[in-house]
């Protein structure tokens, strides 16, 4: 009996070390943003004497932190819904029009998804560059929709490969098109997989770095990953302020994080399974 | 009549719901590649206005390049050292996480965290714990080794990158393999009780061999993602000390843009496709053949 509870209470020692290990790093950024630089080399693991926030409006005007994350928004959110509803619709033409074409088409998607963007990536910046629409958040976007396709059809695929075709048909004899049978039965009934994909997208645009790095050269266009790369470029001799402006990054993710722990651990381990 | 109609109508379903998807695929990916693969015959050169045919000299470039080989033996231990420890690390904490323990879900949603967040992030995050709190660490205990900063060894910088990758995947691979515990069939574990398996004898007869679906899919994941590697790569040590650190895709970067010998460099970025759909064919034909099997 003791000795099962020996064994109890070392795996419980284990796992928590393991836990503020994997913690600690979040703990020194937030902790040693309110210090001053050199109280951060002496004694990085002391409290702060005080919650001075002096750090954070340093590192909020230096890296324009309201522009990075304006255009992080706007980025995000409208690639994001464009791959949802363009990837749904093409994966239910896929599944409901029996075309050969089809076959080789998703054949094609799911091949591609093996393509490390490295091997795309210069010739994707010297075509656009010739015709000189690079730095444009727009021409961002629509590469985003590009890259994030045969992921998004490969599982909606999947998925609407299950729905049965009845209801469709209802709407089909009822005199309406396939349009209306897409919008008013499908759309509806793909909302949890949705989900996934949605927030596998957010991730993946929010936190990019490459991609944007070699398609939005002003400092203006800048999304925050990029801002932050610059800030600590420029400041990088004085620690505290950028302290500051990794927490600033990563706060927007932390409340998601937060809200929504659940749905977005299951998300993103549904997108690895399938 | 009707049918041309038809045909018609099928037409515009098909710009309708295919077309959007279809031109932004074929602009962003399908181009850019089959002309990146006809590029790396070619001495191309934006800055000197060069696109000549040079057959497969880039690619005998390469395999003659002692550069190109060092780095790339560099990126493979890399990816060897981060798969093994973080497959490692990730199966342990879904054990013990699955077994009777408290805080689950807090646990878990702990261990996660790190994947939340890009790879330049994290990458300034452990520069200073690298640089600053290890070795404050190491002056105030006196451990020799920890005195200087991982980061300036050029034998021992790659350790770091190794170490913050394990951090940073652990989490998302642990999460794959709870799944992978919890669809075990409960009869095979029961069968297995009744016949007196216990313990260890239980984990390794029964369990890991009822979770290869779970071990192919981390290890894919793994080892594709270590090939890619960049962001992390660029804020923690960007190839320093002395290139000790750059791995292929940093290479390949700074052949093409800051070399600007970019035919060379996306040979090289072809030679990294070829192997990372090797690593997924086998991923593929693995599955299938365990799929045969159960």
């Amino acid at each position: 009996m003791t000795g099962r509870k020996l064994a109890v209470f070392f795996k419980y020692l284990f796992i928590y070390i393991l836990l503020i290990i994997f913690i600690i790093p979040f703990y020194l950024m937030i902790n040693n943003s309110f210090k001053t630089t050199q109280q951060f080399v002496e004694s990085p693991f002391s409290l702060p004497d005080k919650l001075d926030f002096g750090n954070y409006v340093d590192a909020f005007k230096k890296m324009n932190f309201l522009g990075g994350f304006i255009n992080s928004l706007t980025i995000t959110v409208i690639s994001v819904s464009l791959i949802l509803l363009t990837a749904s619709m093409a994966a239910y033409f896929l599944v409901r029009f029996k075309w050969r074409i089809n076959k080789l088409i998703f054949a094609i998607l799911v091949a591609s998804m093996i393509v490390p963007f490295q091997a795309v990536m210069i010739p994707l910046v010297s075509i656009y560059g010739n015709m000189k629409l690079l730095n444009n958040k727009w021409i961002l976007i629509f590469m985003y929709l590009g890259f994030g396709q045969a992921f998004a059809i490969f599982i909606f695929h999947g998925f609407i490969k299950n729905i049965p075709l009845d209801m469709e048909e209802a709407v089909l004899i009822d005199g309406g098109n396939r349009l209306q049978a897409f919008f008013r039965v499908v759309l509806p009934l793909l909302t949890p997989v949705m989900v996934t994909v949605m927030i596998l997208d957010i991730l993946w645009i929010w936190n990019d770095y490459l991609l944007p790095s070699l398609v939005l050269l002003s400092p203006a266009q800048r999304t925050l990953p990029l801002s932050t790369y610059s800030f600590f470029q420029t400041y990088s001799v004085d620690y505290a302020p950028l302290m500051a402006g990794i927490v600033l990054t990563i706060l927007p993710v932390i409340i998601a994080y937060v809200f929504a722990q659940n749905r977005i651990i299951e998300g993103v381990v549904q997108g690895a399974i399938k | 009549m009707v049918s041309k109609k038809k045909s018609l109508s099928n037409a515009g379903f098909f710009i309708t719901f295919m077309g959007p998807s279809l031109i932004a695929f074929t602009c962003v990916l399908m181009i850019p590649f089959l002309y990146g693969v006809f590029l790396t015959f070619t001495n191309y050169n934006p800055i000197k206005g060069t696109k000549d045919f040079v057959g497969l000299e880039n690619f005998l470039a390469i395999f003659t390049d002692k550069e190109f080989l060092t780095q790339f033996l560099k990126t493979l231990r890399y990816v060897f050292y981060s798969t093994i420890f973080c497959n490692i690390l990730a199966f342990i904490l879904a054990y013990i996480l699955t077994s009777n323990i408290k805080a689950r879900n807090f646990l878990r949603s702990g261990f996660f965290t790190p994947n939340l967040i890009g790879g330049i992030i994290l990458g300034y995050i452990w520069k200073f714990i690298f640089a600053n709190v290890v070795t404050k660490v190491g002056h105030t205990l006196e451990i020799e080794s920890l005195k200087t900063s991982l980061l300036t060894h050029p034998d021992r910088a790659i350790l770091a990158m190794i170490i913050v990758t394990v951090w940073q995947y652990a989490g998302y691979l642990m999460m794959i393999y709870i799944a992978g515990f919890v669809g075990i069939n409960k009869e095979v574990l029961e069968a297995a009780d009744i016949d007196g398996a216990k313990g260890f004898k239980k984990l390794f007869y029964v369990t890991i061999p009822s979770m290869v679906p779970s071990f192919i899919i981390c290890f894919f994941i793994t080892i594709s993602r270590g090939f890619m590697a960049y962001d992390l790569n660029l804020a923690l040590t960007n190839g320093a000390p002395y290139g000790s650190t750059r791995l292929a895709s940093m290479h390949i970067y700074q052949k093409a843009f800051q070399a600007n010998q970019y035919a060379l460099g996306q040979a090289e970025a072809i030679v990294l496709f070829i192997v990372v759909a090797i690593v997924a064919v086998t991923q593929v034909l693995l599955t299938k053949r365990y799929e045969v099997e159960a």
